[in-house]
Protein backbone atom coordinates (compact mmCIF):
# COMPACT_ATOMS: atom_id res chain seq x y z
CA UNK A 1 0.00 0.00 0.00
CA UNK A 2 1.39 3.01 -1.12
CA UNK A 3 0.54 7.30 0.27
CA UNK A 4 0.21 10.03 -1.40
CA UNK A 5 0.37 13.17 0.01
CA UNK A 6 -3.09 15.25 -1.75
CA UNK A 7 -4.54 18.75 -0.56
CA UNK A 8 -1.46 18.49 2.52
CA UNK A 9 -3.10 15.11 3.49
CA UNK A 10 -1.78 11.07 3.69
CA UNK A 11 -3.57 9.31 1.63
CA UNK A 12 -3.85 5.63 0.86
CA UNK A 13 -4.29 4.99 -2.98
CA UNK A 14 -2.75 1.70 -5.52
CA UNK A 15 0.12 1.91 -7.78
CA UNK A 16 -1.33 3.95 -9.95
CA UNK A 17 -2.83 6.60 -8.05
CA UNK A 18 -6.64 5.50 -6.82
CA UNK A 19 -7.78 5.77 -3.27
CA UNK A 20 -8.27 2.71 -1.75
CA UNK A 21 -9.82 3.96 1.41
CA UNK A 22 -13.14 4.74 0.86
CA UNK A 23 -13.60 7.25 4.53
CA UNK A 24 -10.34 8.99 3.24
CA UNK A 25 -11.97 10.78 0.76
CA UNK A 26 -14.02 13.95 0.80
CA UNK A 27 -15.26 17.35 -1.45
CA UNK A 28 -12.28 19.52 -0.79
CA UNK A 29 -9.66 16.24 -1.42
CA UNK A 30 -12.07 15.81 -4.79
CA UNK A 31 -11.14 19.06 -6.15
CA UNK A 32 -7.66 18.02 -6.02
CA UNK A 33 -8.14 15.00 -7.67
CA UNK A 34 -10.02 16.93 -10.15
CA UNK A 35 -7.27 19.28 -10.25
CA UNK A 36 -4.83 16.60 -10.98
CA UNK A 37 -6.03 15.36 -14.09
CA UNK A 38 -7.16 18.71 -15.72
CA UNK A 39 -10.99 18.83 -14.93
CA UNK A 40 -12.94 21.98 -13.37
CA UNK A 41 -15.83 20.73 -11.22
CA UNK A 42 -19.25 21.86 -12.56
CA UNK A 43 -22.81 21.03 -10.47
CA UNK A 44 -23.05 18.64 -12.77
CA UNK A 45 -19.95 16.97 -12.16
CA UNK A 46 -20.71 16.95 -8.59
CA UNK A 47 -24.09 15.34 -9.09
CA UNK A 48 -22.44 12.21 -10.82
CA UNK A 49 -19.44 12.14 -8.03
CA UNK A 50 -22.03 11.91 -5.52
CA UNK A 51 -24.04 9.11 -7.04
CA UNK A 52 -21.02 7.40 -8.04
CA UNK A 53 -19.75 7.67 -3.80
CA UNK A 54 -23.71 7.00 -2.81
CA UNK A 55 -24.06 3.64 -5.55
CA UNK A 56 -20.27 2.45 -4.28
CA UNK A 57 -21.95 3.24 -0.55
CA UNK A 58 -24.26 1.02 -1.21
CA UNK A 59 -23.02 -2.21 -3.65
CA UNK A 60 -19.34 -1.91 -2.37
CA UNK A 61 -18.28 -1.79 -6.53
CA UNK A 62 -17.64 1.52 -8.39
CA UNK A 63 -20.51 1.62 -10.89
CA UNK A 64 -19.79 1.39 -14.66
CA UNK A 65 -20.59 4.22 -17.08
CA UNK A 66 -23.39 1.90 -18.01
CA UNK A 67 -25.10 1.79 -14.95
CA UNK A 68 -23.96 5.45 -13.95
CA UNK A 69 -26.42 5.78 -16.92
CA UNK A 70 -29.02 3.41 -16.22
CA UNK A 71 -29.17 3.79 -12.80
CA UNK A 72 -27.83 7.54 -11.97
CA UNK A 73 -29.65 8.96 -15.11
CA UNK A 74 -26.69 10.70 -16.23
CA UNK A 75 -26.90 10.42 -20.60
CA UNK A 76 -23.58 8.50 -21.83
CA UNK A 77 -22.83 12.01 -24.22
CA UNK A 78 -22.77 13.50 -21.17
CA UNK A 79 -20.54 11.78 -18.99
CA UNK A 80 -18.26 11.59 -22.24
CA UNK A 81 -18.36 15.66 -22.48
CA UNK A 82 -17.77 16.17 -18.25
CA UNK A 83 -14.84 13.08 -18.10
CA UNK A 84 -13.23 12.89 -21.49
CA UNK A 85 -11.61 10.02 -23.08
CA UNK A 86 -11.59 7.80 -20.16
CA UNK A 87 -15.16 8.72 -18.35
CA UNK A 88 -15.30 5.48 -15.82
CA UNK A 89 -11.69 5.93 -14.73
CA UNK A 90 -11.99 9.52 -14.34
CA UNK A 91 -15.44 9.62 -12.33
CA UNK A 92 -13.54 6.94 -9.84
CA UNK A 93 -11.01 8.66 -9.84
CA UNK A 94 -12.43 12.03 -8.78
CA UNK A 95 -15.08 9.85 -6.27
CA UNK A 96 -12.63 8.12 -4.27
CA UNK A 97 -13.14 5.05 -5.79
CA UNK A 98 -10.96 1.72 -7.46
CA UNK A 99 -11.74 2.03 -11.17
CA UNK A 100 -14.83 0.05 -12.28
CA UNK A 101 -14.35 -3.68 -12.38
CA UNK A 102 -17.50 -5.06 -14.80
CA UNK A 103 -17.45 -5.22 -18.39
CA UNK A 104 -20.24 -3.10 -19.58
CA UNK B 1 16.63 -1.58 -11.87
CA UNK B 2 15.68 1.35 -9.60
CA UNK B 3 16.31 5.21 -9.70
CA UNK B 4 16.42 7.55 -6.74
CA UNK B 5 15.55 10.12 -8.47
CA UNK B 6 11.96 10.10 -8.79
CA UNK B 7 8.60 9.65 -6.39
CA UNK B 8 6.27 6.86 -7.94
CA UNK B 9 3.87 8.72 -10.21
CA UNK B 10 0.75 8.36 -8.02
CA UNK B 11 -1.60 10.67 -10.62
CA UNK B 12 -3.36 7.83 -12.56
CA UNK B 13 -1.94 8.08 -16.38
CA UNK B 14 -5.25 8.15 -18.68
CA UNK B 15 -3.42 8.26 -21.61
CA UNK B 16 -5.24 10.44 -23.77
CA UNK B 17 -3.17 11.03 -26.87
CA UNK B 18 -3.51 7.58 -28.08
CA UNK B 19 -3.73 7.41 -31.46
CA UNK B 20 -4.99 3.51 -31.39
CA UNK B 21 -7.80 2.63 -33.11
CA UNK B 22 -10.00 -0.52 -33.52
CA UNK B 23 -12.61 -1.93 -35.87
CA UNK B 24 -14.94 -4.69 -35.16
CA UNK B 25 -16.54 -6.75 -38.29
CA UNK B 26 -19.70 -8.03 -37.12
CA UNK B 27 -20.85 -10.82 -39.24
CA UNK B 28 -23.27 -13.14 -37.22
CA UNK B 29 -26.90 -12.17 -36.49
CA UNK B 30 -27.48 -14.75 -33.43
CA UNK B 31 -27.85 -13.14 -29.98
CA UNK B 32 -25.01 -14.77 -28.47
CA UNK B 33 -22.80 -13.50 -31.38
CA UNK B 34 -24.37 -9.72 -31.72
CA UNK B 35 -22.55 -9.27 -28.18
CA UNK B 36 -18.64 -9.18 -28.61
CA UNK B 37 -18.37 -6.28 -30.72
CA UNK B 38 -20.73 -4.26 -29.15
CA UNK B 39 -18.92 -5.36 -25.70
CA UNK B 40 -15.29 -4.88 -27.21
CA UNK B 41 -16.40 -1.72 -29.22
CA UNK B 42 -17.93 0.12 -26.09
CA UNK B 43 -15.01 -0.77 -23.92
CA UNK B 44 -12.98 0.85 -25.98
CA UNK B 45 -14.89 4.00 -26.67
CA UNK B 46 -14.60 3.91 -22.77
CA UNK B 47 -10.58 4.10 -22.94
CA UNK B 48 -11.19 7.05 -25.22
CA UNK B 49 -10.05 4.88 -28.32
CA UNK B 50 -11.29 5.65 -31.52
CA UNK B 51 -13.89 2.46 -32.53
CA UNK B 52 -15.98 1.58 -35.57
CA UNK B 53 -18.39 -1.53 -36.28
CA UNK B 54 -19.02 -2.57 -39.74
CA UNK B 55 -21.85 -4.86 -40.09
CA UNK B 56 -21.55 -7.55 -42.92
CA UNK B 57 -23.67 -10.38 -43.50
CA UNK B 58 -25.87 -11.59 -41.03
CA UNK B 59 -24.22 -9.31 -38.75
CA UNK B 60 -26.91 -6.89 -40.78
CA UNK B 61 -29.38 -8.44 -39.10
CA UNK B 62 -28.09 -5.99 -35.62
CA UNK B 63 -29.05 -2.79 -37.49
CA UNK B 64 -31.32 -4.19 -39.24
CA UNK B 65 -34.78 -1.95 -37.91
CA UNK B 66 -36.99 -5.16 -38.85
CA UNK B 67 -34.43 -7.94 -37.20
CA UNK B 68 -32.57 -5.75 -34.00
CA UNK B 69 -35.32 -6.43 -31.93
CA UNK B 70 -35.67 -10.08 -32.37
CA UNK B 71 -32.44 -11.62 -32.50
CA UNK B 72 -31.85 -14.95 -31.55
CA UNK B 73 -30.25 -18.07 -29.67
CA UNK B 74 -30.58 -21.02 -30.18
CA UNK B 75 -28.79 -24.30 -28.85
CA UNK B 76 -29.33 -25.75 -32.38
CA UNK B 77 -26.18 -27.52 -33.17
CA UNK B 78 -24.15 -25.64 -30.46
CA UNK B 79 -22.11 -28.12 -28.36
CA UNK B 80 -21.04 -25.49 -25.83
CA UNK B 81 -24.64 -25.47 -24.53
CA UNK B 82 -24.04 -28.81 -23.08
CA UNK B 83 -27.39 -29.90 -23.75
CA UNK B 84 -28.10 -33.09 -25.85
CA UNK B 85 -28.18 -32.20 -29.34
CA UNK B 86 -31.50 -33.57 -29.65
CA UNK B 87 -33.07 -31.46 -27.68
CA UNK B 88 -32.16 -28.18 -29.53
CA UNK B 89 -34.47 -28.77 -32.87
CA UNK B 90 -37.73 -29.26 -30.57
CA UNK B 91 -40.25 -27.05 -31.22
CA UNK B 92 -39.88 -24.23 -28.72
CA UNK B 93 -36.42 -24.51 -27.72
CA UNK B 94 -35.11 -21.44 -29.39
CA UNK B 95 -37.02 -19.40 -28.14
CA UNK B 96 -36.80 -20.65 -24.84
CA UNK B 97 -33.31 -20.50 -25.01
CA UNK B 98 -33.60 -16.76 -26.59
CA UNK B 99 -35.60 -15.71 -23.90
CA UNK B 100 -32.99 -17.18 -20.86
CA UNK B 101 -30.27 -15.70 -22.48
CA UNK B 102 -32.18 -12.30 -22.67
CA UNK B 103 -32.89 -12.41 -19.32
CA UNK B 104 -29.37 -13.30 -18.07
CA UNK B 105 -27.54 -10.58 -20.00
CA UNK B 106 -30.31 -8.55 -18.61
CA UNK B 107 -29.64 -9.25 -14.90
CA UNK B 108 -25.71 -7.88 -15.87
CA UNK B 109 -27.27 -4.90 -15.93
CA UNK B 110 -26.25 -4.84 -20.05
CA UNK B 111 -28.72 -3.74 -22.53
CA UNK B 112 -30.76 -5.05 -25.24
CA UNK B 113 -29.04 -4.44 -28.70
CA UNK B 114 -30.55 -1.90 -30.27
CA UNK B 115 -30.34 0.29 -26.70
CA UNK B 116 -26.55 -0.63 -26.60
CA UNK B 117 -25.93 0.16 -29.85
CA UNK B 118 -27.32 3.61 -29.18
CA UNK B 119 -25.27 3.43 -26.49
CA UNK B 120 -22.24 3.10 -28.32
CA UNK B 121 -23.31 6.08 -30.90
CA UNK B 122 -23.49 8.33 -27.97
CA UNK B 123 -20.04 7.34 -26.72
CA UNK B 124 -18.98 8.47 -30.04
CA UNK B 125 -18.17 5.25 -31.85
CA UNK B 126 -19.32 4.65 -35.47
CA UNK B 127 -21.32 2.17 -37.37
CA UNK B 128 -21.30 0.92 -40.91
CA UNK B 129 -22.87 -1.31 -42.59
CA UNK B 130 -21.44 -3.04 -45.72
CA UNK B 131 -22.60 -2.49 -49.33
CA UNK B 132 -22.63 -5.96 -50.68
CA UNK B 133 -24.64 -7.37 -47.85
CA UNK B 134 -27.37 -5.01 -47.92
CA UNK B 135 -27.70 -4.81 -51.52
CA UNK B 136 -27.93 -8.93 -51.02
CA UNK B 137 -30.90 -8.21 -48.71
CA UNK B 138 -32.36 -5.21 -51.06
CA UNK B 139 -31.49 -2.71 -47.98
CA UNK B 140 -31.37 0.39 -47.82
CA UNK B 141 -29.94 3.22 -44.90
CA UNK B 142 -33.61 3.87 -44.36
CA UNK B 143 -34.17 -0.05 -43.16
CA UNK B 144 -31.09 0.35 -40.91
CA UNK B 145 -30.64 1.80 -37.27
CA UNK B 146 -30.72 5.95 -37.01
CA UNK B 147 -26.90 5.72 -35.50
CA UNK B 148 -25.61 4.18 -38.57
CA UNK B 149 -23.25 6.66 -40.51
CA UNK B 150 -23.46 4.62 -43.83
CA UNK B 151 -23.28 2.18 -46.02
CA UNK B 152 -19.67 1.38 -47.22
CA UNK B 153 -18.08 -0.91 -49.51
CA UNK B 154 -14.88 -3.23 -48.99
CA UNK B 155 -12.44 -0.80 -50.06
CA UNK B 156 -13.87 2.23 -48.13
CA UNK B 157 -13.83 0.02 -45.21
CA UNK B 158 -10.09 -0.57 -45.45
CA UNK B 159 -9.33 2.63 -46.36
CA UNK B 160 -11.48 3.87 -43.17
CA UNK B 161 -9.64 1.59 -40.87
CA UNK B 162 -5.81 2.51 -41.69
CA UNK B 163 -3.80 2.05 -39.05
CA UNK B 164 -6.90 0.22 -36.91
CA UNK B 165 -6.61 -2.97 -35.24
CA UNK B 166 -9.25 -4.89 -36.73
CA UNK B 167 -11.08 -7.72 -35.00
CA UNK B 168 -13.45 -10.49 -37.33
CA UNK B 169 -16.75 -11.64 -34.60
Amino acid sequence: MTTATIAGREIHVDAEGFLTEYDEWDEELAKQLAQNIGIDLTDRHWEIIRFLRADYRENGETPTLRRVSAVGGFPTKELFQLFPKKPAKKMAYIAGLPKPKGCV
Amino acid sequence: MTTTEQEPRLIPDFGEDTDRKMAFIASKGTLDMAYPALIMANAALGEGIEAHIFFTFWGLDMINKKTMHDLKFTPLGNPATHMPQGLGGLPGMTAMATHMMKKQIAELGVPEVPEFLQMIVDAGGHLWACKMSADMMGLGEDDLFDGVEGILSATEFIELTDGAQIIFI
